[in-house]
């Protein structure tokens, strides 16, 4: 509706309202309320733990290859392990101390992982080979820089971003854009992170539009944080900064890039085909420093938050337990059963409270959920879920032929492979149907093929 | 620090809009008060009765046949107590108490529950009920069904708006000073209760809008005359069907392009059974009829997938 509405008013040369956004999606009541608790917290940093699990995936593509055995001492900011291939990230030592032992980890979502465990000297004593790029307008040294670094996405997905920077020849990038939007409800890392590390995210869009050559840089912000556009505009430095509407998932890259540019990023296809590349703020503020201070990622900001004593916004080393993360929120509320890593609405769940945090992890939510997770009913053909799917799918349709095994139909016939998963169907539908965790289903068992 | 309570692993999305299908069906409720109020204010305690019998005994042959199936009993999602409330609405209130009894034996478990339950039948159940009803007793559901002693009117009427449609000022039909079933009549009050629904983004504008707007333009130009065509859309079942029938989840259409396909068929339908067929009324039977072409709806008139590239010859 709105699409229209404004589309007619501009061919009426009316005023249009600046703000930007995708067609349909969802409004969840948490979206406000939720942020209310954590958006004034400035980011604390949090005691370095004694010891520490970092994971040698986490990322999307190869493990990392470890470079240390058990015994080996360690500095803070030492590569403790290599990326395997081209697709994968270096991994570092968040403390100084000792590597006791390799061992396997659940992390967010059961995944079996390698871990590097490191017991903690607590004298944070940095590797001090760590060295700023020499040539910061030689693009080639700068993404070295962030290989080096082990930078991924921190919005949630970890994907390397030395890979995101490094499109084919044939593809021309015109336009990075930095995604603030953070649409998740809960989560204000990324918007603290913009208010208090504005000139390191400005300097990583920079940074970044500088190695795939692009002459346009955006940063995209929902307009709940306005502080934050404030901040970026004031700040400058040749960025545009585009107050989007509050809606999610606004922050999704195909939502974000339409909004910002106008641009629809064809199906099947990825940014780079209409020329864009799409950092979190996060990532773009980790790019800084590698660049400026040859310093790996550590750390990251992460919001706690939830059923827990006191919500916070607290800068982590990676790899710490998520169990000491929420004790130095005061701990958990008595009647909290579940923990959430990322948002509620795409944010996988801790297996057990011993998940080491990774690069990826922007929030840890804990849950007083008392609802059976059961369906409530049939589909009543609402629509509801239609109404929502930023994609134009049709998750009931999608839900009964993957229920009952028809995942080639659901591809050809119905855009299977189209769904972004951000779960604005499941939110939506009124009978409760597993709508999202079904499509998920059905195309992951059609990569396995 | 041990969680003895950290029991619980689920797939994302962790939150949910807190609209659940009682609430929907609660809503519908909600919205169908005004219009049954009316009824009863207008043909008296007699109509009370007849939408008293018919809400309790769909609960009670849902409840019936969940037990006799073995299935989860389904009723406390208040569908059989909207059903009851519709099939009341499209019966006129000179009928036998027992009529509505088995109307709606009709729409729940023939239409509904053998089909698969809530959402999985393919006709609207209580229009079904009231089509079988019709042809199985003429003389309780037309003609001189409708004639009773109404408040407000002075004579006993003879014919319904649409047998002879110049008895009533366009006022009197809208506010109901006409006969017709006990729920069609009072077209104001459906009118607040549809708002409520599309206010409450219970149902889309698009269905009522499109079929009343269609039966509307379809009416003026064959008549030649704009007051004939709000006639049409004042007269009959064509406010209940619009806001309250044709919208009903399970047997419309669930895109936005399809919602529209509906509406402009139902709103033609209606038309050409009005004025083309021996029935001086259509809208329920161009509803059914609808009803039959929403898979086909459904399965062309997709929304468009975002970023889907067009086909090159």
């Amino acid at each position: 509706m709105g699409f229209y509405m404004a589309r007619t008013r501009r061919k009426w040369g009316m005023r249009v309202d600046k703000t930007l956004t995708f067609r349909r999606g969802v409004h969840p009541r948490e979206a406000a309320g939720g942020k209310l608790e954590t958006r004034g917290l400035p980011i604390e940093s949090a005691a370095a733990p004694s010891v520490v699990a970092v994971p040698l995936s986490q990322h999307v593509g190869a493990p990392a290859k470890p470079l240390v055995r058990p015994g080996t001492p360690v500095l803070m900011g030492q590569k403790i392990a290599a990326p395997d291939g081209f697709v994968s990230a270096a991994v570092h030592s968040p403390v100084s101390g000792i590597v006791k032992s390799i061992q396997t980890r659940i992390v967010a979502g059961g995944r079996r992982v390698e871990a590097v465990i490191i017991e903690n000297n607590a004298l944070d004593e940095w590797d001090t080979s760590l060295m700023p790029v020499r040539d910061a307008d030689d693009p080639a040294q700068l993404l070295a820089a962030i290989r080096e670094a082990g930078v991924v996405g921190m919005g949630g997905a970890a994907f390397p971003t030395h890979v995101k920077l490094s499109p084919p020849a044939e593809k021309s990038i015109d336009t990075v854009i930095l995604n603030g939007a953070e649409c998740e409800p809960y989560l204000s890392a990324d918007h603290r992170v913009m208010l208090e590390e504005t000139d390191a995210v400005l300097d990583g869009l920079r940074l970044a539009a500088r190695i795939v050559g692009a002459k346009t840089l955006c940063i995209g912000v929902e307009d709940n944080k306005t502080d934050a556009i404030e901040a970026l505009r004031r700040a400058g430095g040749g960025a545009h900064v585009f107050a989007l509407r509050t809606k999610y998932p606004q922050g999704g890259e195909k939502m974000l890039i339409r909004a910002v540019t106008g641009r629809s990023v064809p199906s099947g296809g990825l940014p780079m085909d209409v020329g864009c590349v799409v950092l979190n703020v996060s990532t773009a503020a980790a790019i800084s420093r590698a660049v400026r201070e040859g310093r790996p990622v550590i750390d990251r900001v992460l919001t706690v938050t939830g059923a827990v004593r006191q919500a916070k916004n607290l800068r982590v080393r990676i790899g710490v337990d998520i169990d000491s993360v929420i004790e130095q929120c005061g701990g958990a509320d008595a009647q909290a059963n579940k923990i959430v890593l990322g948002g509620p609405m795409m944010g996988l769940c801790a297996y057990n409270p011993h998940t080491p945090v990774t690069k990826g992890v922007s929030g840890i939510l804990l849950f007083a959920d008392h609802e059976s997770e059961r369906p409530l009913s049939n589909c009543v053909r609402c629509g509801g879920c239609v109404n929502v799917c930023p994609v134009g799918l049709m998750p009931l349709t999608l839900y009964a032929l993957s229920r009952k095994g028809f995942y080639e139909r659901a591809r050809d016939e119905q855009h299977l492979m189209d769904c972004i998963e951000c779960g604005a169907c499941a939110y939506q539908c009124p009978s409760r149907l597993p709508l999202v965790q079904q499509i998920r289903a059905a195309k992951s068992a059609l990569r396995r093929g | 620090m041990e969680y003895s309570g950290l029991k619980r692993v689920a797939s994302s999305p962790h939150i949910r809009a807190g609209r659940s299908v009682q609430g929907v069906m609660l809503e519908v409720i909600i919205a169908l008060v005004p219009a049954g109020a009316f009824g009863a204010y207008f043909f008296g305690w007699r109509a009370l009765l007849v939408i008293a019998v018919s809400v309790a005994s769909a609960v009670f042959w849902e409840w019936l046949y969940a037990r006799m199936a073995k299935k989860p009993c389904t009723v406390g999602d208040l569908s059989a107590v909207v059903t009851g409330l519709l099939l009341a609405y499209n019966l006129p209130v000179t009928v036998p108490v027992w009529m509505p009894a088995v109307g709606t034996l009709l729409a729940i478990v023939l239409v509904k529950m053998i089909f698969g339950g809530l959402g999985a039948n393919f006709v609207n159940p209580a229009l079904t009920a009231r089509a079988i009803l019709m042809v199985s007793w003429v003389n309780f559901m037309s003609g001189g069904a409708y004639e009773t002693a109404v408040r407000g009117l002075d004579a006993v009427s003879t014919a319904t708006p649409l047998a002879a449609p110049e008895s009533y000022s366009l006022w009197q039909l809208f506010v109901g000073q006409c006969p017709g079933c006990i729920g069609e009549v009072g077209r104001a009050a459906i009118l607040v209760g549809g708002v409520y629904l599309i206010v409450r983004r219970v149902i889309s504008w698009r269905i009522p809008v499109l079929m009343l707007g269609t039966l509307f333009v379809c009416t003026w130009l064959a008549e030649g005359a704009p007051a004939a065509g709000l006639r049409a859309i004042l007269s009959g079942g064509a406010f209940l069907g619009a806001f309250f029938m044709a919208t009903d989840y399970a047997t419309s259409p669930v895109t936005p392009a399809g919602k529209l396909v509906m509406g402009v068929g139902c709103g033609l339908i209606a038309f050409v059974i009005r004025r083309f067929s021996s029935m001086p009324e259509g809208v329920s039977y161009a509803i059914l009829i609808m009803n039959l072409t929403v898979p086909l709806l459904d399965r062309y008139l997709k929304p468009r997938v975002f970023g889907e590239v067009k086909k090159r010859a």
